[in-house]
């Protein structure tokens, strides 16, 4: 690569990806601790935070293995990227998440049994009472991308100092959608992070399948977006990452992308069996750099835990998921001419006999 | 006032709810200071700014789903699609996301957005450019689809479906883009979604089209009128949700039906027309529903596109069957 006139080539660009870590897998602090943690009480937000997210999350693959609830997508061992996003995002800020970030939607006010009545089929579970303009969760993969660059361009064009944040996963770093989202997040300097985790596993295939890149980090600097990478089980260098890269993006920085990197602890769903492709070995190697016992370790040696806290927040964890399975199972399911009754903002005349139809038969519930 | 085709109807609106609305703002690929390559944006950059009518790189999907996004947060984006053959990569976000967002989050977010695209067939255009597969979008719940076929109807259905709280998608039949001129009124008065247009008033069939072809339907009811035969014509401007009362109403009238439509046959928003009059209409019946469509192949290239397209005579053969059935 080394510049060489006499023949006509010249070196033309280069780019460092940088990672970035603060309390390594024995919990220790390998950097000074961030900003944020001047804030009182911060790291032991974050880590509450985490296990409730852990709690609610085995509570949920619990109901659907009691077939209380339908397929779900667990987020073992990725409560640290979450209830980051969480943390450093401001109310005012759009979440446009994908299927394992509930950490951060409960942060930001999403009930827990409205996460189980989505699971459940209900599409209630997007109403979201509390959290009026949050995305549901992106089904279809990467095409919550392009809806971020749509709300930063609004926020930008208004003048508002709001940000938009995205997530997505590794496999879909392959997908067009997210590249045409970088691409405009870019040229417009949009104020969108991109938050990529890299948890090695797009359902059946591995992360060195699903590109030759080095890093998924790097696919932002070809759209002319900073890319890094973070420890993602090391919540409190998440939380730094992704919050600077939030008041970069507030305050007119633009877009930024972020590739935690870590493990998907869980199968892919609950209608997956992980145990076809990969093996065990890996899976206990990721076990040890658990996020939640990191930080325990850490707190406690700080003497900013113990014990008894741990009881406490624990015992305070369940009664708050039990009080929401009991409104999740208690929840009636809509009337079946409801599925007409937000298709349009005034049903079209063309359609009122379809739902005087379902509505006359009645229906059972199929649940 | 001055007279003035389809396409600078299209402008005019475009302006007109620019002017009137902050939140609406117009996108797509070489729309700035080209003002479209049909020139429907034609001045609209210059008079209200890069911020709101904006040149965008080459992505149609990152295009439809911006808007979403746009939309979601209260804005009235409108976003064109340059030609109806590149809307495909923008189809996951329109049937995943514009159409589905309202249901899912039980009316939390709602898409307010218009997608403008050009289309159809008979200008000599390059191979991808002719196409009319406005059935597709027809098949999609929670959108509305909507084609005009005169400047008048351009300029109020256009206001209308940017002021429609839900998805439209808009398809602008290019072929007759420049064909007509007609004196347009720019009040900014929207004319009603979700209804047919009568065109012409008749007792003996119904014709019933949209799109460019709507020409070719008056003419054959020019030629028919002077075989002493009266045609009624309706315009179904919103092909969803389809306006089945009037197309009805009209043939428990006339009797007899005829569908033209450039697109496909199989699976076309004629097949449903026909198929509701079947269920509905079927006592009024004095003849077959008949049906004079594009064919199921590949729109062909320029040199036989006339072929493919239904003609006048193609049209009349088909009237003239209905009558002789009866």
């Amino acid at each position: 690569m080394s510049d060489d006139p006499k023949h006509g080539i010249h070196h033309v660009a280069s780019f460092d990806i940088h990672h970035s870590q603060v309390l390594n897998e024995h919990s220790e602090l390998v950097a000074p601790l961030p900003y944020f943690t001047h804030e009182a009480g911060a790291l032991l937000d974050l880590y509450k935070w985490m296990v409730r997210t852990r709690t609610f999350d085995a509570k949920a693959v619990a109901l659907q293995r009691t077939g209380k609830m339908g397929t779900y997508s667990p987020c073992l061992g990725q409560e640290a990227i979450g209830v980051a996003i969480g943390h450093a995002m401001k109310r005012e800020d759009v979440l446009l998440p994908t299927y394992r970030e509930q950490g951060a939607q409960l942060m930001r006010s999403v009930a827990m049994h409205e996460i189980f009545l989505y699971w459940g089929g209900d599409e209630r579970g997007m109403s979201y009472r509390d959290q009026r303009q949050d995305f549901p969760i992106a089904v279809p993969i990467a095409s919550q991308v392009p809806h971020a660059c749509g709300v930063a361009y609004a926020m930008k064009l208004r003048k508002e100092p709001r940000v938009a944040v995205v997530t997505l996963g590794d496999g879909a770093t392959s997908k067009g959608d997210f590249y045409e989202g970088l691409n405009m997040a870019g040229i417009w300097n949009l104020p969108v992070v991109f938050v990529v985790t890299n948890n090695h596993w797009a359902i059946s295939l591995g992360r060195d399948q699903q590109t030759a890149a080095q890093t998924l980090a790097q696919k932002g600097i070809a759209a002319g977006v900073p890319g890094e990478q973070v420890d993602g089980n090391d919540v409190i260098a998440c939380r730094a990452r992704i919050g600077k890269a939030i008041e970069k993006a507030r305050s007119g920085g633009g877009p930024t992308l972020i590739e935690p990197l870590t493990y998907r602890m869980s199968d892919h769903t609950t209608a997956d069996d992980a145990t076809r492709y990969r093996s065990k070995e890996e899976v206990e190697h990721y076990k040890s750099l658990d996020p939640i016992l990191r930080l325990r370790r850490y707190l406690e040696a700080n003497k900013m835990w113990s014990e008894a806290d741990e009881a406490q927040l624990k015992a305070d964890a369940s009664a708050e998921v039990d009080a929401a399975v009991e409104i999740y199972l208690g929840t009636e399911r809509q009337a079946p001419e409801s599925m007409f009754d937000h298709l349009y903002e005034t049903l079209p005349r063309a359609y009122h006999w379809q739902r005087e139809e379902v509505k006359n038969a009645g229906g059972k519930d199929h649940g | 006032m001055a007279e003035i085709t389809l396409v600078e109807a299209v402008n005019l609106a475009l302006a007109r709810a620019l002017q009137d609305d902050p939140n609406v703002i117009v996108f797509g690929e070489d729309v700035g200071a080209n003002g479209g390559v049909f020139r429907a944006t034609e001045g609209l950059q210059a008079r209200f700014g890069h911020e709101r009518v904006m040149d965008t790189p080459l992505a149609e999907t990152v295009l439809a789903g911006m808007a979403i996004g746009m939309a979601a947060q209260g804005m009235r984006p409108v976003v064109e699609m340059q030609f109806m053959g590149f809307i495909y990569s923008a189809i996951d976000q329109i049937i995943n996301h514009a159409g589905r967002l309202r249901n899912r989050t039980r009316g939390r977010i709602t898409v307010p957005m218009v997608m403008r695209a050009p289309f159809g067939g008979g200008i000599h255009a390059p191979e991808h450019h002719s196409e009319s597969t406005e059935a597709m979008f027809a098949h999609m719940p929670g959108i509305r689809v909507v084609i005009p076929t005169s400047p008048a109807r351009a300029y109020g259905l256009m206001l209308a479906a940017i002021r429609d709280p839900d998805p439209v998608i808009f398809l602008e039949p290019k072929r007759i883009y420049r064909m007509v001129k007609q004196e347009v009124i720019d009040d900014g008065e929207a004319l009603p979604l979700d209804v047919c247009f009568q065109l012409r008033d008749g007792s003996d069939v119904t014709l019933v089209t949209w799109g460019a072809m709507v020409h070719e339907t008056l003419q054959a009811a020019d030629r028919l009128a002077e075989q002493g035969i009266s045609a009624e014509v309706i315009d179904v401007a919103t092909i969803k949700p389809l306006d089945m009362d009037t197309i009805l109403a009209s043939v428990a009238k006339t009797g007899r039906c005829v569908i033209v439509h450039e697109a496909a046959r199989t699976c076309s928003v004629g097949a449903e027309i026909a198929a509701n009059l079947a269920e509905h209409g079927l006592m009024n019946l004095f003849a077959p529903v008949m049906r004079v469509s594009g064919y199921d192949t590949i729109m062909p290239m320029f040199r036989m596109e006339y072929d493919y397209l239904p003609s006048v005579e193609r049209i009349l053969s088909a009237v003239h069957k209905t009558l002789e059935a009866s």
